[in-house]
């Protein structure tokens, strides 16, 4: 496929790439910290919280990516996701299950019928460091077990010694081989990219790469998701549309455990790139435990009564 | 320097959650007077929310609390007890203020109650042969039962004895293993918050004790409703509220003690062992009998 034409003439040769990059605006820390900051001191109560519990339920990727995975916890997963809370039907079901690719087919079997999506890892998750061949060929093998989502990282390496061409061009390959079937989330491991202005370079180099979803990072470093950074990648894909007309969609993943905290992300989502993106369809969370906060705080919601980890199921 | 030229240090007393001094998460104070009614300081007026973290603390801190020795969990609460007699003259301060006592007779409650502290820390590693033990059984099994902390207690404490009735509540709650959330006496909380900086600064691990100040009514509720908490001591609440506290908790089967007689407990009487008792729950298990091998069982 072309890139989009306005960035044709930017994608041409590796320092008009770089010309690009480093001419986007930089980042005021100061500032952006700020604005995270007083926009997670919002008061969301009663039926504005209702609604963003379900809302934050139905966007969260349930995610289980351990050395330890069996078949047993990803079907365990699976049958979570379509069904978060046996005791209250009327619960949303989560967008998607995220695993790793071998056990695409396991999950796929475990959401069989419902719109719930199996999103897979994929590209030498988490280091990426492998050969393009061996990433294309990750990548194909969860598309064709059935993924409906590939999650892939970026060369941060690459990323990091300038040679943004490269990584520009892994993307596309990447994109290619999830072909029709399949959305593509880019990674960009926010946590290793040191600086606000590189997470902001990496997030407009993965959109005219062709990246459906940007994403914060993997869960597996020390710094995932802050609201920081979510929002500024949030600013981007708004200035994006803005600019292309190309909605991308955005998914902070790692480190974000209850429900206050996902409340505040869609605050941010809400109040950067606006309604368009409160949708699972444009917006989602990487999050394993969220889940459990999130029913919790629904049953106190139905019943008045605290709620308690007995009451929600052991992952 | 004379008394009249210094400025007066004010004491903020804080709550005890989690083993740090919040502030109420509602931001509001009440004040506190002392028995004529003259001020002595303002607590934190907790809130639900407050009651919920104190909750979620206890839960926390209830795998290693009730998974240590009960050999360890002794020598713990001795330390508290050692903590307790250092801060001897505050507290004495603090409970002649509270309930009107002469400084003689405040250091003999206070005294008491160090006392009672440690008492209960002989316990811990005795319960188990007072209410557990070896059933017989007609069949060829050893038949073992043995007691089991019942897992986060709510804890109403005495209205009016503000320190002996506190520690004769909050000490057993914990010997046997369970964790506890302490909702302190309304009118004569300080005792209570100087307990927790007590608690604090001896080995317990933090949110095994939990102190909150302010209107029983207003905390106790969502405590004795919260499907996390496993039992609630309804000592200090007035007949109302116990009626009301232990409708709240049957919807998820709490265990309850009720509160003694209509003018409250005497704490200054032989405690007995029902309150350790109170908060315990029987595991048996059963095992074969018959002749066992080098390794000590039979398979």
């Amino acid at each position: 496929m072309p890139p989009a034409p306005a960035f044709a003439d930017v994608t041409a040769s590796d320092s008009t790439l770089r010309r690009f990059l480093h001419g986007l605006p930089g980042v005021d820390t100061v500032g952006l910290e700020a604005r995270a900051a007083s926009l997670g001191t919002r008061s969301i109560k009663t039926t504005a919280k209702a609604y963003a519990i379900d809302l934050a339920i139905s966007m969260i990727d349930l995610t289980t990516l351990e050395g330890a995975d069996t078949p047993g916890k990803v079907r365990a997963l699976a049958a979570k996701a379509v069904n978060p809370d046996p005791t209250d039907r009327t619960t949303p079901r989560t967008a998607a299950v995220c695993v790793y690719p071998d056990m695409v087919a396991t999950a796929k079997a475990g959401v069989a019928g419902t719109d719930v999506k199996v999103a897979s890892v994929a590209t030498a998750f988490p280091a990426g460091r492998a050969a393009l061949d061996v990433k294309l060929a990750d990548t194909r093998d969860a598309v064709a077990a059935g993924a409906d989502e590939i999650d892939m990282v970026i060369d941060r390496g690459a990323f990091l010694a300038g040679h943004y061409l490269k990584v520009y061009e892994e993307i596309r390959a990447v994109k290619e081989a999830c072909g029709e079937q399949a959305r593509l989330k880019v990674i960009f491991e926010t946590g290793e990219l040191s600086t606000y202005d590189n997470i902001r370079r990496a997030s407009w180099l993965g959109m005219i790469a062709g990246a459906d979803f940007i994403k914060t990072s993997t869960g597996k470093v020390g710094v995932n998701a802050t609201p920081a950074n979510t929002l500024l990648m949030l600013e981007a894909v708004r200035d994006f549309r803005a600019q292309t007309g190309v909605q991308v969609g955005v998914k902070p993943a790692g480190g974000i455990r209850t429900t206050k905290d996902a409340i505040k992300f869609l605050v941010l989502v809400n109040e950067t790139a606006g309604e368009d993106w409160l949708d699972n369809h444009w917006f989602r969370f990487g999050a394993s435990s969220l889940l459990n906060d999130l029913l919790m705080q629904r049953q106190k919601l139905a019943t008045g009564r605290y709620s308690g980890p007995d009451y929600v199921t052991v992952d | 320097m004379s008394e009249s030229s210094r400025l007066s240090v004010l004491k903020t007393y804080k709550l005890y959650v989690g083993g740090k001094f919040p502030r109420s998460e509602s931001g509001r104070v009440y004040e506190v007077q002392d028995h004529k009614g003259k001020w002595l300081a303002n607590a934190p007026l907790s809130s639900r929310k407050d009651a919920r973290d104190a909750v979620v603390a206890a839960r926390k801190a209830f795998g290693g609390w009730s998974g240590a020795t009960a050999y360890n969990r002794g020598q713990v609460l001795y330390r508290v007890a050692e903590m307790l007699e250092g801060r001897k003259s505050q507290f004495v301060h603090e409970v002649a203020h509270a309930e009107g006592l002469s400084k003689s007779r405040a250091a003999e409650v206070v005294e008491a109650a160090v006392d009672r502290w440690v008492w209960y820390a002989g316990w811990t590693d005795k319960i188990g042969q007072v209410v557990g033990g070896a059933n017989p059984v007609a069949g060829p099994f050893f038949n073992l039962s043995t007691p089991e902390p019942t897992g986060v207690v709510a804890i109403v404490a005495p209205r009016e004895s503000s320190f002996l009735g506190l520690v004769s509540v909050v000490a057993p709650v914990i010997a046997t293993g369970n964790t506890a959330v302490v909702v302190a006496s309304e009118t004569a909380p300080l005792p209570a918050l100087s307990l927790g900086e007590v608690l604090a600064t001896s080995d317990l691990p933090g949110g095994v004790v939990n102190v909150l100040s302010g209107k029983a009514a207003e905390i106790a509720a969502p405590l004795a409703a919260h499907q996390d908490v496993n039992a609630i001591d309804l000592t200090g609440a007035d007949a109302s509220l116990a009626r009301e506290l232990e409708i709240a908790a049957a919807d998820n089967l709490k265990r309850v003690l009720r509160p003694r007689g209509a003018d409250g407990e005497d704490f200054t009487a032989d405690p007995g062992t029902h309150r350790l008792t109170a908060f315990l729950e029987t595991k048996t298990v059963w095992h074969p009998t018959g002749s066992l091998g080098a390794s000590g069982s039979s398979y």
